[in-house]
């Protein structure tokens, strides 16, 4: 016997609004909870794919379309870059190094990415199983498109024209070229999990009958160089001064348009921000009005009370201590709620994680733990105790003597 | 056991208490008769250190009630006072067990739930110990408030109207209780009402006038 199993025993007593008001409180937290987790996982993820890539360079067009499509595989192209200008800039003195992107085709909605083993380097991407890509054609599939495809080593598969999302069972099949799985990588946690790799003259090779080529295996050197085309190009600078330079450099002296990553992805995020403000701030209100449903519910059962509260006194306890049965009662109230509703919210972001999975974008998973959370309790408790604050006070000054002698 | 010496108590500057000078010895047994209005409440709240009074002093137990502070005054009344009321007011979200047990754990003493299924025995309830107040009878649920006001062994034993709206037999069982309760522990019983039948029983009365 103490004051948890007293104040336990008073909500056990008053179940349908101790429920009710643990709900409400734990859909506030859990919004809250779903929020923290899915927006920090996603900067998180986007900023471990855009990391080490000063910058992107693509056909003219949005910047932040450049970077989604070509960084994040979200979007589609600007358009492409011939691939003479992309030779050209590799070999620019600002210029560490170029990773080659040629985006065409998906195989089920998963995309078909062609570029070269640095690609594959820069994400460190391991194999799981066989070898990379050497010829036109051989294809290395991303850990997620193994899993859920059931592709395995060895298989064929046709790509379908464009970029996959949205397209179905119209697709245009390159039905005289097929890809051969020669490897599969093990799950990295990135963006390559979701693409297919394979090298850029696959994408040319796939769409090389218009060029009367027949030996595919031979379509780089076959192919006249002007007709050579590129998606995009993921650069590193040579020195920091390049980020000052080099975009200017190229969106004045080329057909193509630079955009930086780490920009963009600010601005996309300060663009989602505003709706997770919204939801959050919705999560706030649904807190604060749990805060004021306990309020008003241990307000009742105060006067409801009032002779216990004044029998407990006769029995010796001090007034500190009913004060104390009255913010225990707030905060085991909102110790529940915010159990409950943390809870509640990584199970619904791994639900979530599902969902976005099945959509094939970023994974997103519900079993992690954020210290921010601490904060959730202690904002939950926090409510809980102001609510039982004036509930207790008033139990606090109880007149026993006036109690009983009306009742 | 206890003195009261020009006792007054006023409320809304009226006087709704008077005892010029009561004196009981530890373990007599009193009554406090008087009818509607002469303060018999008020004087068994004074006595339980419920309520301080405007003015007199009041010694329970060889302690002036006035010389002991907030906090002292709750663990006194805690330890030395049992009181039943004449509602009872057991708690009703706990059991008869946890009723007992909350007694001890208020006054600050240690919990012994042997002492509780002592008491509850000797009460003729040892099987109510897991019933919640609502499932009790009156009578039950008085033997329950008793056993409450003398789990802690009590040096002073008040009971506000314990047998109005009994009848005769209840009544005396009432009684009964009460007193062999308070023999059980050599407490001074104290039993404030304005029921004339238990008068014959006890040998000691005081008698309390209507304020004006």
């Amino acid at each position: 016997m103490n004051l948890a199993t007293v104040s336990l025993a008073y909500l056990r007593a008053r179940a349908l609004s101790t429920t009710l008001n643990v709900l409400l409180l734990a859909l506030g937290i859990a919004t809250i909870t779903l929020l923290l987790l899915a927006t920090s996982q996603l900067e998180e993820r986007m900023q471990r794919d855009a990391r080490g890539i000063d910058l992107v360079v693509g056909a003219k067009g949005s910047p932040m379309q450049i970077i989604l499509s070509s960084i994040y595989q979200l979007d589609v192209p600007t358009g492409n870059v011939s691939w003479k200008q992309a030779q050209e800039l590799a070999r620019h003195r600002m210029v560490k190094k170029v990773i080659p992107l040629a985006l065409a085709d998906n195989y089920r909605g998963y995309r078909i990415v062609g570029t070269n083993h640095d690609y594959v380097a820069h994400y460190n991407a391991r194999l799981a199983q066989g070898r990379l890509w050497q010829a036109p054609l051989e294809a290395v599939l991303g850990a997620e498109i193994a899993a859920r495809t059931g592709l395995a080593m060895g298989a064929t598969f046709m790509g379908a024209h464009g970029m996959g999302a949205g397209e179905g069972e119209g697709d245009v099949m390159h039905e005289t070229h097929s890809y051969h799985v020669v490897g599969v990588l093990a799950p990295t946690g990135s963006v390559v999990d979701r693409i297919v790799l394979t090298g850029v003259a696959s994408v040319w090779a796939v769409h090389a009958d218009q060029y009367d080529i027949k030996d595919v295996a031979r379509v780089a050197e076959l192919m006249p160089d002007d007709e050579k085309e590129l998606t995009a190009l993921l650069v590193q600078y040579a020195s920091p001064l390049a980020a000052a330079m080099l975009p200017r450099y190229i969106n004045q002296n080329s057909a193509m348009q630079a955009a930086s990553p780490a920009y963009e992805t600010a601005r996309l995020f300060s663009i989602i921000g505003v709706g997770v403000d919204v939801l959050r701030g919705f999560a706030l209100v649904l807190v604060i009005a749990a805060g004021l449903s306990v309020f008003i519910a241990l307000y009742n059962a105060l006067l409801e009370r009032r002779y216990d509260l004044a029998v407990m006194r006769t029995l010796g306890a001090s007034p500190g201590k009913l004060m104390a049965l009255m913010l225990f009662e707030g905060a085991l109230l909102a110790g529940i709620g915010a159990t409950l509703g943390i809870t509640l919210g990584h199970v619904l972001t791994e639900l979530l994680g599902f969902a976005f999975k099945a959509a094939k974008q970023v994974a997103v998973t519900g079993w992690v733990w954020m210290n921010a959370e601490l904060w959730l309790v202690v904002l939950a408790l926090g409510v809980g105790v102001v609510a039982a604050l004036l509930p207790a006070w008033r139990a606090y000054r109880t007149d026993i003597a006036g109690t009983l002698a009306r009742g | 056991m206890f003195a009261l010496r020009n006792l007054r108590h006023a409320y809304d500057g009226k006087d709704v208490l008077r005892v010029d000078a009561w004196q009981a010895g530890q373990g007599e047994h009193w009554l406090v008769l008087g009818p509607s209005g002469s303060g018999k409440t008020t004087l068994l709240h004074v006595l339980a250190a419920i309520l301080r009074p405007t003015g007199g002093g009041v010694n329970v137990a060889d302690q002036d009630l006035a010389a002991l502070k907030p906090a002292e005054l709750d663990r006194f009344r805690g330890r030395h006072i049992g009181i039943v009321l004449q509602r009872l007011h057991l708690v009703p979200s706990l059991t008869v067990m946890n009723n007992l047990l909350l007694a001890q754990y208020l006054a600050g003493l240690a919990q012994d739930g042997a002492r509780v299924r002592e008491v509850l025995a000797s009460l003729d309830a040892a099987d109510k110990a897991g019933a919640y107040p609502h499932e009790l009878s009156f009578g039950q649920a008085q033997r329950v408030a008793v056993a409450r006001a003398v789990v802690n062994r009590p040096k002073l034993l008040l009971a506000d109207e314990p047998t109005s709206n009994l009848d005769d037999a209840r009544c005396a069982q009432a009684y009964g209780l009460l007193e062999s309760q308070a023999r059980a522990c050599g407490a001074t019983l104290v039993i404030a009402t304005h029921d004339q039948r238990i008068k014959a029983r006890m040998s000691h009365h005081y008698e309390l006038k209507a304020q004006p």
